[in-house]
């Protein structure tokens, strides 16, 4: 049976990294993340995760790495935040390109100018449609539980794609929470080794990453764009299994009092956790207010948020994350888009908060549902409304 | 051998458009994109080889009689074997339409 342990998030992350018995690990500490690769560090050093960790110069390097390990067939961990994930951008692109199975842990940051070193989803836009596939945890053990399910559905022979596996910087990184551990036995058998197709074999020579001209780059994009879009079918499958192994179920869009409710909040990451609170109060004061949390951003679940969000009245979307000059939040922009076609909709409302590590407290929340109700009501001719900006 | 690039649908690629072929690179005719074309007078050519070895794209090589000359499969008409040659035996010529 499993263990439950008080532990910081990222040095979890860093023991279900070991549970997943990764071969190789590359990667450039940065905060919020540094204590995820630390911890990495001292486990390989220790003897306890035999592993090869491969102190890199920079992110663009641990990237690079993270793709020649994967074509050897090796299982390869790295993570980043922020500043890194924009430095090994070109890189993320071509992993994913090249389907090189992987997972990455992104300790979700703000980009700079002006410098912070807190949370919000910026980085994660900025690698929107780079081709990975990318899911957010809300709490510690779903960022074990995931980081297990990650490295499973990238090196399922149907996906071999890379996983991002999104958590929110310090408001979850540096939580020290309760978390249960699978024994190792129970891991290897939900995670088999790592299989994949075309190792670098000097008897059985291929091309990675070649050169495409106009007369092919068409056909490799559109495989790309079908394999990513497959990809749903074996990670819902994946999150049964897991389910059915360790009891604890996910899905691409997760509901809190949902089902019934004329007006929802719909959000991405560790801040549902305070909005479920806000739900639980505003509930309790006879309001029809409901919760669905997007678990899976790429790719994008756009049957499972149709459902979700079906009988309601109004959908009010809160992004940590700006599109200058654009529609607003980057989440709420998507979903209005995957509701565009529907005969029956809720009026969708778009706030944007929580930038650079700014909290959205209980009665943030309870704020953003009164004033969307307002807007949903008489309109307002903005895309969208910032939350908690001093005016 | 797998078809050629111009007929193959994205069902036909491996994932992550691995080449599984080794050296399917020779079906590649660079020498579409010339412009101008070496001729070789073998009547100078003293068969230094010299052009063989500053050609970028190692499309150089004898014929039957030891002279050297140009693949023009592969030629990219760049004109460094024209411009190398001590004995001023390769002249580049406009390409016709």
């Amino acid at each position: 049976m499993a263990d439950k342990v008080g532990i910081e998030v990222s040095v979890a992350i860093g023991d279900a990294v070991k549970l997943a018995k990764a071969d190789v690990v590359a990667a450039y500490p940065i905060t919020p993340q540094t204590h995820i690769v630390e911890h990495l560090a001292e486990l390989v050093a220790s003897g306890e995760l035999d592993a090869a960790y491969i102190p890199v110069e920079s992110e663009h390097s641990a990237m690079s790495a993270c793709l020649g390990a994967a074509a050897t067939g090796a299982r390869v961990f790295t993570a980043t935040a922020g500043q890194g994930l924009e430095l090994m951008h070109e890189v993320v692109y071509v992993a994913s390109s090249m389907q090189l199975p992987m997972v990455m842990a992104v300790a979700n940051r703000a980009l700079s100018s002006p410098l912070s070193v807190w949370g919000d989803h910026s980085d994660v836009m900025s690698v929107r449609d780079v081709g990975w596939i990318q899911m957010f945890v809300e709490n510690g053990q779903e960022a074990v539980d995931n980081v297990l399910c990650a490295f499973r559905i990238a090196e399922d022979r149907r996906v071999l794609l890379p996983v991002m596996v999104h958590l929110d910087g310090f408001h979850l990184s540096h939580m020290i929470e309760p978390i249960l551990f699978p024994e190792q036995a129970e891991v290897d058998r939900f995670l088999p080794p790592n299989q994949y197709p075309f190792p670098l074999d000097t008897g059985k020579p291929v091309t990675m990453g070649a050169f495409a001209p106009p007369v092919i780059y068409s056909e490799t994009k559109k495989a790309q764009e079908v394999n990513i879009r497959a990809s749903q079918e074996a990670i819902i499958e994946c999150w049964q299994e897991f389910g059915d192994a360790f009891g604890r179920y996910y899905s691409p869009v997760e509901g809190y009092h949902s089902e019934d409710a004329r007006v929802l909040l719909l959000t991405m990451g560790s801040f549902s956790e305070t909005a479920m609170t806000a739900i639980d109060k505003m509930r309790g004061d006879g309001k029809s207010v409901g919760l669905v949390r997007l678990r899976l951003w790429r790719p994008f679940p756009f049957k499972e948020i149709r459902q979700a969000v079906k009988e309601a009245e109004v959908l009010i979307v809160v992004d940590r994350a700006l599109s200058f000059g654009g529609p607003g939040g980057p989440v709420c922009s998507e979903v209005r888009s995957a509701l565009y076609g529907e005969a029956k909709r809720p009026k969708v409302v778009s706030f944007v908060g929580g930038l650079g590590g700014r909290d959205i407290s209980l009665d943030g929340f309870e704020t953003i549902v009164t004033r969307g109700m307002e807007i949903a009501e008489t309109g307002s001719e903005r895309e969208f409304e910032m939350f908690g900006v001093r005016e | 051998m797998t078809k050629p690039e111009n007929m193959m649908t994205w069902k036909d690629l491996e994932i992550g458009s691995i080449v599984t072929e080794p050296g399917n690179a020779s079906q590649y005719q660079t020498g579409a994109w010339r412009s101008q074309r070496p001729i070789h007078d073998f009547t100078k050519c003293i068969k230094c080889g010299l052009c063989s070895i500053f050609c970028p794209e190692g499309c150089i090589g004898q014929n039957a009689e030891g002279y050297f000359e140009a693949d023009l499969f592969y030629c990219k008409g760049c004109g460094i074997c024209a411009r190398e040659c001590w004995t001023r035996a390769i002249k580049m010529v406009e390409e016709e339409e």
